[in-house]
């Protein structure tokens, strides 16, 4: 394993100090417990807007805080959920008086360790409200599983979400437009490569020079399949087809399409993987009116990406196209 | 005989010396079904536990150190672990209440609450390939002994033998619950970390109470 560590132990907070620094115009680092916040934190009067869950996913959520977006992020371990203190401890922060809401993936240790929190918060009289983000079609939402996992979609409702706080909706209104995000965004990923957690030193998973898994999820969990090699126009069209077919989406719809890199695939290969998404859902009638292709929620230095599609309406767009002035995003302002 | 708090705090003594024992083991089943974390996460967690122990007062209660562990595990080992076994302990203190000196009775107690607390969080079932399936068999095992007439100890080894064949009797199953619930078929022949170092626990509570 080579890596840019100095200690496995020291990963998270050494990122975050640099994080911090780097983007000291937008952000306030905390350790001790660890979280990130606006560096005008709090907005007085405003809703904020809180996500976390393990490091390892950068620039997811961190990168996302700033005007527009997120008022805090919470970084827990590496590919493990924060504990509830600094989920409370950014809770409170950020709070401006019009309450938080809690933007969650679902992954079964975020939920608790987020549900803990928010009870903890309540006690102390603010109100949080939580959504949970569950977009990824890989993995089948039923009674006998946790459920859909919450993956790239998640940047969106962040950034929606975002932009109706900073409008000044009140906290049931930023709630149901997280909710409403939610529901009409799905995802599905694809590994070429495993990653590989410092503190474990081994890659998570193991996959042939020629084989990839079709489905992985954020941290390598397997997905729907493994199989040999393809061209990228393939494999593009096997991972968008169950997407559609979810909600289903329509002819005449309107979305936006995020290619998101895993972390160790490069642009030149996501904009190939984009040219043929856009060229398939086109040729179903779906039209692709806005885009996002980069690294916004990766997998540590897992080769690969994920398709996200978010049906639009105007009002999703107009709060799509709202400033946003965070590391990561940054338009309008 | 009764166990008191020098029981408690060697139970937790152990289970630091377990856990960071079984660390890799722990590490290797988890990313086998999970995301290779366990084994960092509880070994970090009663790493922060052990020092703390020294801030208890002589005439403190096992409730005492019991609640010490839960609010050191909640707020330190994150994942799903944390908030589950945190509660586990949180419901043992709250069981045992400030009796300085825990019968079979208290300590059958002791374990249906850990159990009943994680059921509570994590709304698993027995047979959804969890550490409840450690957890159950343990606290039946251990209301039979107590039934029986056993001896504090031995109640705690029935337990503990419970817990560990429980953990073996995960690996033929599909998941329901956790990360592992994604993998179907998949998940079979592995067995469940949590499971696991539910064992790792409760054995450390038998072997305490052995040496008591």
């Amino acid at each position: 394993m080579k890596k840019l560590i100095n200690d496995p132990k020291n990963v998270v907070n050494e990122s975050l100090a640099g994080f911090a620094a780097a983007h000291s115009d937008l952000v306030r680092a905390e350790y001790d417990p660890n979280y990130v916040v606006r560096a005008d934190a709090p907005t007085a009067g405003k809703v904020a807007i809180i996500s976390g869950g393990g490091s390892g996913h950068e620039p997811l959520h961190a990168g996302f805080v700033g005007y527009g977006m997120l008022d805090g992020a919470v970084p827990g371990a590496v590919f493990t959920s924060p504990t509830p203190d600094p989920i409370l401890a950014a809770t409170q922060a950020v709070d401006g008086g019009a309450g938080v809401l809690h933007i969650v993936k679902n992954y079964t240790g975020d939920v608790l360790n987020f549900e803990t929190a928010a009870d903890l918060a309540a006690a102390e009289g603010i109100e949080v409200r939580a959504v949970v983000t569950n977009d990824d079609v890989a993995v089948k939402d039923s009674l006998y599983t946790a459920g859909r996992r919450g993956v790239a979609g998640t940047v969106l409702v962040e950034k929606i979400a975002g932009a109706a706080a900073q409008r000044g909706d009140d906290l049931d209104a930023v709630t149901a437009i997280a909710e409403k995000v939610n529901a009409q965004v799905r995802s599905m990923g694809v590994a070429l490569s495993p990653c590989i957690v410092p503190h474990a030193g081994e890659p998570s998973f193991t996959l042939a020079e020629d084989e990839i898994e079709i489905g992985i999820g954020i941290h390598g969990e397997p997905g729907r399949e493994r199989i040999k090699l393809e061209p990228a126009d393939a494999i593009v069209e096997r991972i968008l087809g169950p997407i559609v077919e979810d909600i289903p989406f329509a002819s005449g719809d309107k979305v936006l399409l995020l290619v998101n890199g895993m972390g160790g695939t490069p642009l030149v290969e996501l904009f190939i993987v984009y040219r043929h998404a856009a060229e398939v859902l086109a040729a179903q009638g779906i039209e692709v009116t806005r885009s996002l292709v980069g690294n916004y929620t990766t997998a540590l230095e897992m080769q690969g990406f994920s398709l996200s599609v978010l049906k639009l309406d105007d009002e999703l767009t107009e709060l799509w196209d709202a400033p946003v002035q965070t590391a990561a995003l940054r338009w309008g302002r | 005989m009764a166990l008191g708090l020098s029981w408690t705090l060697d139970w937790i003594r152990r289970s630091g010396a377990v856990i960071a024992d079984k660390r890799v083991e722990l590490i290797t089943l988890d990313r086998a079904i999970g995301d290779g974390d366990h084994g960092e996460n509880m070994d970090r967690g009663f790493q922060a536990v052990v020092p703390k122990l020294a801030m208890l007062d002589d005439d403190a209660t096992p409730g005492d150190a019991l609640k010490l562990v839960a609010t050191t595990l909640i707020s330190t080992v994150g994942g799903a672990a944390g908030p589950l076994f945190g509660t586990a302990y949180l419901k043992a203190a709250i069981a045992v209440g400030s009796a300085p000196e825990l019968d079979g009775a208290a300590v059958v107690a002791l374990l249906t609450a850990a159990r009943d607390g994680i059921v509570l969080r994590g709304k698993a079932e027995v047979g959804d390939k969890t550490m409840i399936d450690a957890w159950t068999p343990a606290v039946d095992a251990a209301v039979a002994a107590e039934a029986s007439g056993a001896s504090e100890a031995e109640i705690l080894a029935a337990a503990a033998e419970a817990a560990a064949a429980g953990a073996v009797a995960t690996e033929p199953l599909v998941a329901h619950k956790g990360r592992a619930s994604y993998l179907g078929e998949r998940a079979i022949g592995h067995r469940d970390p949590g499971a696991q170092s539910t064992a790792y626990l409760l054995q450390a509570a038998a072997d305490a109470a052995q040496a008591a």
